[in-house]
């Protein structure tokens, strides 16, 4: 039902050519389509319905990611409605539900600073957050802030001594520059500067020194939105290969007559199957036990990098000449499986978690 | 876990009891290798007397089959029961009280298939661990291609008179009946042929020879059918055909489809088998090198994410939506994993599982049985066919 809603909205408002067409005006943030979206619920699929959500779940906000992957949906639905919610969502203040309103209803949009290098690794972040008097001065520089180039606030992950600290800034306070990042996906990226920025006690989110009771959740629940949005950009490069393989001919045949892509094609169908029943566990174990979801996210988003790599692959490689160039959409979608590939924790990153809960 | 309703809760509680009061302490050592499974059959042997206290006892509470309807000797569980009690045998590594071709292939065939007649006769020996099955598909020269199958069934008016050979018939040499596809119209085109017959294997002009295998066992045979009269009907009056003369294709892939999911799980580890990574770790008792743990945890997701497949297929074909061609794609990924897992344990077990019965005891035979995972009841290549093009609809 949802799917089907969601399907039928972005075929008509956010399909691959809406991508395309802002690339090419230079643009990575369309308000009104956010706008739109948030009229529908989707900004605050997560968020309590005494905010102004519909309060849908984990599973609920996976279809509606794989929903936008399938044609490339740029909007700020994971860094806002999925991860900033759900850091929100941890932290039981007024402040807190104002902000958890304004995500639901669209007007106010987030971003996670949080990489410093070119791996995630929030765990090793190393930009101070020095205190001084009541208050605290971040000094240092984030990359990699998804919607970092748009969005009205920052969650900022910064060392405080000896623990990590979570801050909510606004992404115009004095002393912050946004360098806006020319991405591959086409996509809203930003380098964030940090030049002795002040904040208060009133903009840490959760507790001093304890960023991850805050922001653990929200990280998973972003990795396993990401997951189903990866997903959703295999099917749609897979749909598009399997229509190809049906209607193009070479020496006479249909090239979906060939085994050796035939073959090819069902074991890319078969690691759809495999990495759908991932997703939609880590949906569930969101929804129903979220202390306990850690492994379930890190295979979905383990399985989900794979499996949209190797969508894309061959996707190119099916298509042959056309599948390189830019007149066509297949680019596109390999641009996002690279770029969704490496966001918030790439396959060794997620491997590396379920090795080390699975005891190895 | 989520909450459990009401209802699961107090049936977990109760069989819980019932495990505790009735499951023989011998019996909770349910990863134990596979020669400690009890087949069942008119012949067997039983290990132990905790063998057989353990399948009576399961049997008359409908434990070894247990979603088949009480009337034909299961429990009638639902499949979120069925959850339930397989999680609590894993809880205290019960072994399965019987595993046989009857429960994981006939049984759902005749369930599907049978009349009343035959429900009632095959069903319940089948579930209590009396009449041991096998399967009569492949021949020498029908395997991939099975619907060539040529052994020969005339009807000779109150008899079928079957000549032929069957090849790759699991423990045909200690089964009680066959279930067989036979020629039954030369004439018609190869699918519409065949029909579906039980066979008893006592029946004069029925031999079978062992084949050994490169692990150096002989868990297949072939068999072979020299002028052997099967009776139309039996004794008790009930047919040897399942479904419709000449119409056996049908019963024929059904089958084939639960025996490709039950061949699939085998590589994911489910049922409380211990991950990879930590298996390899205690055989190299150190680390892993970089290649090898990173296999290991490529094969440990894979696991995981089947193990969940087989999950979520199974609540779709029980929520009433057919799963029917998407069986292929279980089977295939199901086996090759299976297949990288044994190499990673041969590979993690160095120079000492390269050894018959040595430090790392089946491994050996068991890697080498892992390669006929891809290949029995129907191939990797089989599948990829079937879902290029049911699935996907790829042109032929």
């Amino acid at each position: 039902m949802l799917a089907e809603s969601a399907r039928g909205f972005l075929d008509e408002k956010a399909p691959v050519k809406h991508l395309r067409d802002m690339r090419d005006a230079g643009k990575t943030h369309d308000p009104a389509l956010w706008k739109e979206m948030a009229e529908m619920g989707w900004a605050g699929i997560l968020i309590p319905e005494e905010f102004g959500g519909v309060d849908m779940g984990h599973a609920a906000a996976g279809v509606l990611a794989t929903e936008m992957g399938k044609t490339l949906v740029a909007s700020p639905f994971l860094s806002s409605s999925v991860i900033a919610a759900t850091a929100l969502k941890q932290v039981s203040d007024a402040r807190a539900g104002e902000a958890l309103a304004a995500i639901a209803s669209g007007e106010r949009t987030y971003a996670l600073a949080i990489d410093e290098k070119s791996k995630f690794n929030p765990e090793g972040t190393e930009m101070p957050a020095r205190r001084e008097g009541n208050g605290f001065r971040l000094s240092g520089k984030k990359t990699f802030v998804i919607d970092g180039g748009f969005a009205d606030r920052l969650l900022v992950l910064a060392r405080t001594g000896d623990g990590l600290t979570l801050f909510d800034i606004p992404a115009d306070r004095a002393g912050i520059t946004r360098e806006t990042q020319s991405m591959i996906d086409s996509r809203d990226a930003a380098r964030v500067v940090f030049d002795e920025v002040e904040a208060t006690g009133e903009d840490v989110l959760g507790q001093v020194d304890d960023a991850m009771s805050v922001l653990k959740p929200a990280l998973e629940a972003g990795q396993a939105a990401l997951a189903a949005e990866l997903s959703g950009v295999a099917a749609g490069a897979f749909g598009m290969t399997v229509g190809y393989l049906k209607e193009r001919k070479q020496f006479g045949l249909l090239i979906g007559q060939f085994q050796a892509l035939q073959h090819r094609a069902a074991d890319l169908w078969c690691q759809t199957e495999v990495t759908a029943s991932a997703i939609a566990h880590a949906g569930r174990m969101l929804d129903a036990d979220p202390e306990n979801a850690t492994l379930a996210v890190s295979l979905a988003k383990a399985r989900a990098t794979e499996t949209a790599k190797q969508a894309v692959i061959e996707g190119v490689q099916m298509h042959g000449g056309i599948g390189m160039t830019d007149a066509f959409d297949m680019g596109f979608f390999m641009k996002r499986a690279r770029a969704g590939a490496e966001w918030l924790g790439d396959y060794g990153y997620h491997a590396e978690t379920v090795a080390r809960l699975k005891g190895f | 876990m989520a909450q459990e309703t009401e209802e699961l809760a107090g049936f977990r509680a109760e069989l819980r009891d019932w495990l505790e009061e009735n499951c023989p302490a011998e019996m909770r050592d349910g990863s134990s290798p596979e020669d400690h499974t009890c087949w069942g059959g008119r012949n067997w042997v039983f290990e132990s007397d905790a063998q057989k206290a353990w399948l009576n006892r399961c049997a008359a509470q409908g434990y070894t089959v247990p979603t088949w309807p009480r009337e034909y000797g299961g429990a009638g569980l639902s499949r979120a029961e069925e959850k339930v009690f397989l999680s609590e045998l894993a809880r205290i590594d019960a072994r399965l009280p019987l595993q046989s071709f009857g429960i994981w292939m006939l049984g759902p065939a005749l369930l599907h298939f049978g009349t009343p007649e035959q429900k009632a006769h095959y069903l319940p020996p089948i579930a209590r661990g009396e009449v041991r099955w096998c399967q009569g598909y492949s021949e020498p020269g029908a395997g991939s291609d099975l619907a060539s199958v040529q052994t020969k069934c005339e009807d000779k008016g109150d008899h079928y008179l079957i000549n032929g050979q069957k090849i790759w018939t699991s423990y045909a040499d200690k089964a009680d009946m066959i279930f067989a596809l036979v020629r039954s119209d030369r004439e018609a085109k190869k699918h519409l042929g065949i029909t579906f017959l039980l066979i008893d294997m006592r029946n004069e002009g029925v031999s079978t020879r062992p084949i050994k295998l490169i692990s150096g066992v002989s868990p297949f045979c072939e068999t072979f059918f020299d002028n052997v009269v099967v009776p139309k009907v039996n004794d008790e009056g009930i047919s040897a055909v399942v479904g419709t003369v000449n119409r056996g294709w049908d019963v024929a892939k059904y089958l084939l489809t639960h025996e490709r999911s039950m061949i699939s799980a085998m590589g994911t580890g489910l049922g409380g088998a211990r991950p990879l990574g930590a298996v390899l770790k205690d055989d190299l008792d150190g680390d892993l090198d970089t290649s090898l743990r990173a296999a290991a945890m490529k094969a440990e997701i894979d696991s995981l994410a089947i193990g969940l497949t087989l999950e979520r297929y199974k609540d779709m074909a029980n929520s009433g939506q057919g799963v029917g061609d998407a069986s292929a794609m279980l089977k295939y990924v199901g086996t090759e994993l299976n297949k990288d897992r044994h190499e990673l344990m041969m590979s993690a077990g160095g120079s000492d599982a390269l050894e018959w019965g040595g430090a790392f005891g089946d491994r050996p035979a068991d890697w080498l049985r892992t390669k006929a995972n891809s290949i029995e009841g129907g191939t990797t290549e089989v599948m990829l066919g079937i879902v290029s093009r049911r699935v996907l609809g790829l042109p032929g």
